[in-house]
């Protein structure tokens, strides 16, 4: 199973290497991975009948408890196959769709890469490697929606899609992390052994709110359902692939993945049930008012989600039932519809059903394929929406609690529903022919094929429900509902409510189909209600965000010297000046001050003169003279205080940077003060309060015993090892030889700094 | 006498905080040098102040016979001293470049990249 998984991460590395002598020449061998996984997956179809499953363990790193285990049981078999078999239809289709495309190979290299994701989060039995996997999806899912990436909005859609669905990964790997400690393992399969260990903990309910985030944002719930329609500027192969069946399914199959295991308790079927329920309404009602087809799509691709995450919510046998089998439905019918609106797009270049009608002259096969997606969608006797929908019905009727209310929403909802099934699969078709529709030919039937063989499997189904009953439906519910559930699916049930409510859903839905036309205007009038949307919100919110970075940062980061040396400064001796003010008690020994003699008290004076002079003096040369004064006078403390070496360098340093400094003065401008009197008080007041800090610093220092060991070392044994007396000449030349020589390095390299800056000649015509 | 040194330190270190904050390149400099002092004497005055007994072994001696001052603060220094000399010229001399080609001495001139030389 690992070669399964890794075999489209394998075929997307390879890309660049084999993609000119294969591409050019086996341009279908692309397909083959989909479809030599699909027939993988069939032909262990045997092996997970009832509540089997395959465990495939593989270590990774053993140590941190992750491993690339894999677990394929009913659910993750529903999954892979769709993955799969809807993959395999996708990339045959884009061979034709994308024809001539200059990135064709590129795109198959996303492609496979997120064929290979999805595949690893439907089979991962370990948490990290699932989360892995999962942010992979978003990743590759990000190029594939910003394909078109020289258009603005498909690079924003595509920024939307990740931003959401990866910050919604975020939160899940908290939820994860967070499992693995509650439960001591990462692994699914022990976890299910042991549910009640996490339903009893304390972080229960965090944890579930934490599932529930990342699963809604890759489910596209409301409030996070908003990168859905935008994710629509992608090509309409990737569409298909993604929100049909994979992606948006992925937050589907992670909370009927969880079920087990944290479901059945009210905090989890609530706040599903209700998420679910505004969803699937509120996108259901939203797709009436879209002309564009891939937008009614994208609205109904939300409601369904919405009915999915609604009925995993109920948590009843019947309605996990219902959802196993919606799962299949909608993928079969919704691929087939956005494969069918990409055909629509393909050859009369435009999406818009106001003017399209009457292709089915032009394009039988296609039109063929379009009903039986719509009416499977509509939920008409024999095809799998029937069965969904029964299913469906039924579990809401047998529920406890609420049952009249969430029938009447899930009616509404399937109504609408079946409104824009027939608005995309119907209405483009049938009626007079149309302007737009005149030009378009007959597609190629790399197109069309697929399509009708996702509308075979919707009637094949939907006629012999015995083909998947004990086969796919029954272990899908067995892995949900972690126990063994028994059901057998059947066309006819008697008469009973949920047959008069389909009876009352189909023609309510016809007549609205009717009488109800989508039209501009009333785009509009709902358009007025956008500023209230989730998505508005979040663009305010993003837009405040980055206004907020832009304000932050050109405070902080102004290119201005002074400003960060300010804000440095300010925050050291805050920092510094709070723990010094709380608690610290300054105490003076007298015992350690030495006397003050008059010569030294005279230099005192002349420093403290000198530093006012250098600092307030108008006169450049003024300046630099007392700054000599300042060194000498700082040589002679260190004359009277027993440190003749330094003494002598600083002269000798004072006196050349003197020089230096007398010797440039000419070629310096006079001397400005550029700065006005606040700004300089506000200065003043800033470095005041530094000094002050500094000097209380040094005399909590001065009063701590200093510990002289080191110092002994060298003065016991500069002569005795170095045969030399004075003790500090010894330590830089000898002890720490090294740190000189590199320190003269240092004095070389600013010499060559000096000269080729005196001697650099940046024009050449001018010569100094 | 160690206080008026403590309270010429945090003069020290004060102006040149301030001159460092200045729009003048050559008042940057003059602050830089300040500090450097100010380091330096801080350094000083932390190794104990030790009056008339510099760490040199007296002729004859091995070792030590009476106290010394701390040794190991006067090498920091005068390591320091030297490497601030080589700041201290390379920056009056980079100034001194910087006034040549841009005819200023305003650091808030020197903010953008772009401009011709």
């Amino acid at each position: 199973m690992i070669l399964a998984v890794l075999l489209g991460f394998i075929f997307a590395i390879g890309t660049p290497l084999w993609r000119r002598i294969l591409f050019k020449t086996f341009p279908y061998l692309y397909s083959a991975v989909p479809v030599l996984l699909f027939i993988y997956f069939v032909s262990k179809l045997p092996e997970i009948n009832g509540s089997n499953f395959l465990i495939e363990t593989n270590s990774w790193i053993p140590q941190l408890g992750i491993d690339l285990n894999f677990r394929l049981d009913g659910l993750s078999m529903l999954f892979s196959l769709m993955i799969t078999g809807i993959g395999s239809l996708v990339f045959i289709y884009t061979s034709y769709y994308l024809k001539g495309h200059n990135y064709l190979d590129r795109f198959y290299a996303y492609l496979s890469m997120f064929m290979a994701s999805m595949l690893g989060v439907v089979l991962s039995d370990n948490l990290i490697t699932l989360f892995i996997f999962w942010e992979l999806t978003s990743i590759s899912s990000f190029f594939l929606i910003g394909f078109n990436n020289e258009e603005e909005s498909s690079r924003k859609s595509a920024l939307t899609a990740l931003g959401i669905t990866g910050l919604g990964g975020l939160f899940m790997l908290v939820a994860f992390i967070w499992i693995g400690a509650i439960s001591g393992t990462y692994s699914l399969t022990e976890m299910m052994s042991q549910p009640e260990v996490l339903k009893n903990s304390s972080a229960y309910f965090w944890i579930i709110i934490l599932i529930f985030i990342g699963a809604f944002t890759k489910s596209a719930q409301f409030p996070f359902h908003f990168w859905l329609p935008g994710a629509m500027k992608a090509p309409t192969p990737v569409s298909t692939y993604l929100h049909s069946a994979t992606m948006v399914k992925a937050g589907i199959f992670l909370l009927a993945r969880f079920t087990p295991i944290l479901g059945d308790s009210p905090e989890w079927n609530w706040t599903l049930t209700i998420i679910g329920a505004v969803t699937m309404t509120y996108a259901a009602v939203h797709s009436l008012f879209r002309t564009d087809l891939k937008s009614i799509l994208a609205y109904s691709t939300i409601s369904a989600l919405g009915i999915l995450v609604f009925l995993i919510g109920l948590g009843t046998e019947g309605a996990l039932l219902a959802a196993a089998l919606f799962i299949l439905t909608h993928a079969l019918y919704k691929a087939a519809l956005f494969l069918i609106t990409g055909i629509i797009d393909h050859e009369t270049g435009t999406r818009e059903i106001l003017q399209l009608s009457g292709l089915k002259t032009k394009m039988m096969p296609v039109a063929i394929a379009g009903y039986i997606a719509a009416l499977s969608s509509a939920g008409l006797p024999f095809l799998l929406g029937f069965l969904s929908k029964e299913a469906m019905y039924d579990a809401t009727l047998q529920l406890p609690t609420a049952a009249g209310l969430l029938t009447f929403l899930v009616v509404l909802t399937k109504i609408c529903l079946l409104v824009a099934g027939l608005w995309a699969g119907f209405k483009p078709f049938s009626g007079k022919i149309s302007e737009a529709s005149i030009s378009a030919k007959m597609p190629s039937p790399k197109l069309w094929i697929p399509t009708i063989l996702l509308g075979c499997l919707s009637l094949a189904f939907g006629i012999f429900p015995g083909l998947i009953d004990k086969t796919l439906i029954l272990p899908v519910l067995n892995s949900i509902a972690g126990y063994e559930a028994d059901t057998y699916l059947a066309i006819w049930h008697g008469f009973n409510l949920a047959l008069g409510l389909s009876i009352l859903t189909l023609v309510l839905g016809t007549l609205l189909f009717i009488y109800w036309k989508p039209s501009p205007g009333k785009i509009k009038a709902i358009e007025r209600y956008a500023s209230l949307s989730p998505e508005n919100l979040v663009n305010v919110l993003g837009k405040g965000f980055q206004a907020f970075a832009e304000k932050w940062t050109s405070f902080f980061q102004n290119g201005y010297l002074r400003n960060y040396v300010i804000t440095i400064l300010l925050f050291l001796s805050i920092m510094v000046g709070y723990r010094l003010f709380s608690g610290v008690v300054i105490y003076l020994d007298w015992n350690q001050i030495s006397e003050i003699t008059t010569s030294e008290f005279v230099v005192v004076f002349l420093m403290v003169t000198s530093i006012f002079f250098v600092v307030f003096s108008k006169s450049r040369t003024a300046a630099i003279v007392a700054l000599g004064v300042i060194g000498f006078s700082n040589c002679l403390f260190f004359l009277y205080y027993s440190a003749p070496d330094l003494a002598m360098t600083q002269f000798s340093i004072d006196t050349l940077t003197v020089l230096l400094f007398m010797l440039v003065l000419f070629k310096l401008p006079l001397n400005k003060t550029f700065s006005s009197v606040p700004i300089r008080i506000r200065d003043a007041v800033i470095s005041l309060f530094f000094g002050a800090l500094i000097a209380i610093l040094a005399l909590e220092v001065f009063e701590e015993s200093s510990i002289r060991e080191v110092s002994d070392y060298y003065a016991d044994n500069a002569y005795i090892l170095a045969k030399g007396r004075n003790v500090v000449n010894v330590i830089l030349v000898d002890f720490r030889g090294f740190d000189t020589m590199v320190e003269t390095a240092v004095l070389v390299i600013a010499a060559i700094g000096v000269f080729s800056l005196m001697y650099l000649n940046l024009n050449p015509e001018k010569k100094d | 006498m160690e206080l008026l040194l403590i309270f010429i330190i945090g003069l020290l270190h004060a102006s040149g905080i301030y001159m460092l904050l200045r729009r003048s390149m050559f008042k940057m400099i003059i602050g830089l040098i300040l500090l450097g002092n100010g380091v330096n004497m801080l350094i000083f005055l932390l190794g104990k102040l030790t009056k008339g007994h510099p760490p040199v072994i007296e002729d004859g001696a091995k070792i030590f016979t009476e106290i010394y001052a701390d040794p190991l603060p006067q090498a920091l220094i005068l390591t320091a001293i030297v490497i601030g000399f080589g700041l201290q010229s390379f920056a009056i001399i980079l100034i001194k470049r910087v006034y040549q080609v841009l005819k200023t001495d305003d650091l808030d001139e020197l903010n953008s990249t772009d401009e011709e030389i």
